[in-house]
């Protein structure tokens, strides 16, 4: 029986379930015992897991990315917490250099199962440097896979089959999702399959794909456009590595028109990958351009207005589409 | 240097031993700068000359199944924690039979079966990885320790001092070994590094300890307790061992005459030679006759020549190999 939860439930649940599953198992991060993060997403799993399970570090990003890849090659399925996604900018060499390459740098001889989870997203009023999408950065690198989840049923799924990878795994979660609620499969068993994408929408006449925070915006213009008589098909790839080209091509070949939205930047982002996966692959069957729709090539600003207009909208979505579609 | 190590009784299995290790380290080495300067071997490599003493006394004090992470300057590390010269010089030499599948060489030779966790091309970048296998140890219930070998250049790396202070605070089983061979790359260490070293681990509430890296025997003697500490429940210790690379800072090195006298390094050669230390003292207390050390280093000649051998005739990997082990 699906129940309702949080997309924070059902990331905590994920969670709770890999850690009483597996005791190789292990969390550690800033505040992520007793505090349970300063979101909470974490609350009440050092009550059931304790101390040494439920780790506390200090902030040492680095260190503890670090510790994770040592673990992680020594038999223990760490799952290192950075409260914000802007702080990937610490842990790079870790990450990058470390995590990623270790596997392939030795032939196959060492295995890195660790799993980063993280945020993004702005319009939090958090400014510059609490607001980033740095999706693309990782994404980049071969031997990371990078899990998006957008609603609480990807965020349980996607965390699990994280948990469960032998490879290391960025999870990025937008800060602004954990409260919004969806179905969630029941079982322990539940887990999704990286490199599968998902139709959240069916529709005819335009293909929008869209990640994290941009599902529901995609979805809301889809919202808007049938009222135009516009068909809008609404495609969440979940997992940027590994990438299911093959769904994003078959939907833009079905409706011959296609935008990509984002919340990184645009410049080099995430947006240009994907419209360029989709500009190869429908090529032949595509009626107009790719569109990409991203964040503003500025630092995230503090004010509202300002801030406001960095990140895509329903209504530019909704805009682009009619303009694809001639309406 | 002011270091007075207490010295545990070594018997003359143990030093001889370590007095094979030592000359296979060294011929590897010397092996590796021919192969290097007959272009033989692609890309450059570090060589650990002069600085055999404390890999091999380091890794003499550890069991099969405690870890190590190893540097840029690696090969000592990885052979003296049991790695086989043949595979070690097919990885120098880009080949499918190498440690990595010819996809690491000289910088990234890691060997799990032996607890070798790799070498590292990051200065300070494996400090992590090291101080990660000791909490790993640690959650898992077992007494492995884990041994962080880098360069006194990681000092002005900031992931050391954040990994330092939770090893310190969870009393992780781990040993950072610093080898200061004097030399951050073509500087000299005095020029980038303030205050005292030790200073540093202490600050942490950490065991720190100093020892003639030069002496074998005494770096073994300290590596031995603070081990046998960490695997009993004793928490991390650094152990700074003072040392001196013979060569360059890789094999292309070798105009050093602005960074370093001629002077200087024949002083370490001709007065601080790890091995001629320990055969010394060997012949010195009977535990061997010359004839049985020159028997050391001819046998120890002969698995580098097999090695070798092997090493050139292996072929190298089919480029259909390009794209595997990217994700395990």
């Amino acid at each position: 029986m699906p129940r309702t939860l949080t997309f924070a439930q059902a990331v905590n649940e994920a969670l709770s379930e890999e850690l009483r599953r597996d005791e190789t198992v292990f969390v550690i991060g800033e505040d992520v015992a007793e505090a349970g993060t300063p979101f909470k997403v974490l609350a009440g799993l050092v009550e059931e897991f304790g101390s040494q399970r439920v780790l506390d570090s200090p902030i040492s990003e680095a260190g503890i990315t670090g510790l994770g890849v040592g673990a992680a090659m020594t038999g223990m399925r760490p799952v290192v917490d950075i409260m914000f996604g802007d702080f990937l900018t610490l842990v790079m060499d870790q990450l990058a250099n470390q995590a990623a390459k270790a596997h392939y740098m030795s032939g196959g001889r060492l295995k890195v199962p660790l799993t980063l989870r993280t945020t993004m997203g702005a319009t939090r009023r958090s400014a510059a440097q609490h607001s980033q999408s740095l999706q693309a950065w990782v994404a980049h690198v071969p031997g990371l896979k990078v899990a998006l989840p957008a609603t609480p049923a990807d965020a349980k799924g996607l965390m699990k089959t994280a948990i469960r990878d032998d490879n290391p795994v960025v999870v990025i979660e937008d800060k602004m999702d954990y409260t919004v609620k969806g179905e969630v499969p029941d079982g322990d068993d539940f887990t999704i399959p990286f490199g599968v994408a998902d139709v959240k929408r069916t529709g005819e006449d335009v293909t929008v794909v869209a990640t994290s925070s941009m599902v529901r915006v995609a979805l809301a213009a889809a919202e808007e456009l049938e009222a135009d008589g516009i068909s809008a098909e609404v495609i969440d790839p979940r997992t940027l590595s590994p990438l299911d080209e093959g769904a994003l091509v078959r939907s833009a070949e079905k409706t011959g028109r296609a935008i990509v939205v984002d919340e990184g930047h645009r410049r080099y982002g995430v947006a240009a990958e994907l419209a360029s996966v989709i500009a190869d692959g429908a090529f032949y069957s595509l009626d107009a351009p790719v569109k990409r729709l991203a964040a503003l090539d500025v630092p995230v600003p503090f004010s509202p207005p300002l801030e406001d207009v960095t990140v895509p909208t329903a209504e530019l979505v909704a805009q682009t589409a009619r303009e694809l579609c001639g309406k | 240097m002011s270091i007075t190590a207490p010295r545990t009784e070594i018997g003359a299995e143990l030093a001889l031993e370590m007095y094979r290790r030592m000359t296979l380290i060294r011929l590897f080495e010397e092996q590796a700068n021919d192969l290097y300067r007959s272009a033989k071997m692609p890309g450059l490599t570090h060589l650990y000359i002069g600085e055999e003493g404390v890999a091999v006394g380091v890794c003499s004090a550890l069991r099969r199944d405690d870890w190590i992470t190893s540097t840029h300057r690696g090969h000592g590390h990885c052979l003296a924690k049991g790695a086989e010269v043949g595979r070690m010089f097919a990885e120098l030499l880009g080949k499918e039979a190498g440690y990595c599948r010819g996809k690491g060489g000289s910088m990234h030779i890691a060997d799990h079966e032996n607890g070798n966790l790799g070498a590292n091309a990051i200065v300070g970048g494996s400090t992590g990885i090291a101080t990660g296998a000791a909490l790993s140890a640690q959650r898992r219930g077992t007494d492995e320790v884990a041994i962080c070998f880098f360069g006194e250049g990681a000092l002005g790396q900031g992931i050391l001092y954040e990994v330092m202070n939770m090893a310190s605070l969870w009393r992780l089983p781990v040993v950072y070994v610093c080898e200061n061979n004097l030399y951050n790359e073509y500087t000299h260490y005095l020029e980038a590094t303030a205050g005292d070293i030790l200073g540093r681990p202490r600050a942490f509430g950490i065991e720190a300890r100093e020892v003639d890296g030069q002496d074998v025997r005494a770096v073994y003697a300290q590596a031995a307790e603070l081990v046998e500490r960490a695997r009993n429940g004793g928490g991390p210790a650094f152990l700074l061992c003072h040392t001196y690379r013979y060569h360059g800072h890789h094999v292309g090195d070798v105009d050093r005459a602005y960074y370093r006298s001629k002077d200087e390094e024949e002083l370490w050669r001709s007065s601080r030679d790890p091995l001629a230390l320990l055969g010394t003292w060997l012949e010195e207390q009977k535990l061997a006759a010359p004839e049985d050390l020159k028997r050391l280093e001819d046998e120890a000649r002969a698995e580098i020549e097999t090695g070798l051998a092997f090493a050139l005739e292996a072929p190298f990997p089919d480029p259909s190999e390009v794209t595997e082990d990217v994700f395990a």
